[in-house]
């Protein structure tokens, strides 16, 4: 699947585009940032309700193309921003991460 | 690469928004001199571990990394509180974090399990009340 085609799956809203056309192989699900780094894989779609700058931190490092936040949490802005320099696709969604590992 | 490159960080305590920056620089160093991508990723982590560590434990430190031809080490240095059990700050989920702390998603007790995990050799050295000095390396 590519970055492009998540939001329709999973009902969310676009807040940045990141890089559209990368391969995403995987999802992880996970808030703490050293369980992430630990263990998700290199271009998984991360899925989690932490919004703060310090995701598109974790994100650049681990090699993650994509983070969905879930259940309707909103980025703050420092995380929108990061996203945006970083070029790392970033989506909100009202589900809840349960339904959408399900649907990814 | 007849000679070593070196490369020389500053990170600042507490301050959550600038943290990563130290790694995140090294990514982009290793990136365009053309190490594996696959070894990159490990030490990106396993460096912004270290660095996570210093900004919440030890208000700040070094960072060092010295990029030779078979290997890149790192060697991270504070003067924060040091660890009292070395052994017990090595098991995952071991936390001495506070709550403030973990709501930011850091504190699970990842640290060092992580920097073990990506590394190929990690020592860590701590006197309490005098610092704490991590030392990374990787093959490359």
């Amino acid at each position: 699947m590519k970055v492009s085609q998540i939001a329709p799956l999973i009902d969310a809203d676009t807040v940045v585009a990141g890089d559209g056309k990368k391969e995403v192989s995987s999802v992880y699900a996970g808030d703490f940032l050293s369980r992430v780094m630990g263990k998700a894989p290199a271009d998984c779609i991360w899925l989690t309700v932490m919004a703060n700058v310090n995701v598109a931190g974790v994100a650049v490092l681990a090699e993650i193309p994509a983070i969905v936040l879930c259940e309707g949490v909103k980025p703050d802005e420092m995380l929108v921003q990061k996203c945006l320099s970083e070029n790392i696709a970033l989506f909100t969604t009202q589900k809840s991460v349960y339904e959408c590992c399900k649907l990814l | 690469m007849s000679e070593s490159l070196k490369l020389s960080y500053t990170v600042d305590g507490g301050d959550f928004v600038s943290a990563g920056k130290a790694s995140e620089g090294v990514k982009r160093t290793l990136k365009s001199i053309g190490i594996d991508p696959a070894v990159i990723r490990r030490i990106a982590i396993a460096m912004y571990e270290g660095e996570i560590n210093m900004v919440i434990h030890a208000s700040g430190g070094t960072a060092e990394i010295e990029i030779l031809e078979d290997k890149i080490t790192i060697v991270l240095q504070d003067k924060g509180p040091g660890i009292e059990d070395i052994e017990k700050a090595m098991q995952e989920g071991f936390t001495t974090a506070t709550a403030a702390i973990r709501e930011l998603g850091f504190g699970a007790g990842m640290g060092l399990p992580n920097m073990k995990r990506y590394s190929d050799e990690l020592k860590v050295e701590s006197t309490v009340g005098v610092g704490t000095t991590v030392y990374l390396s990787f093959n490359v």
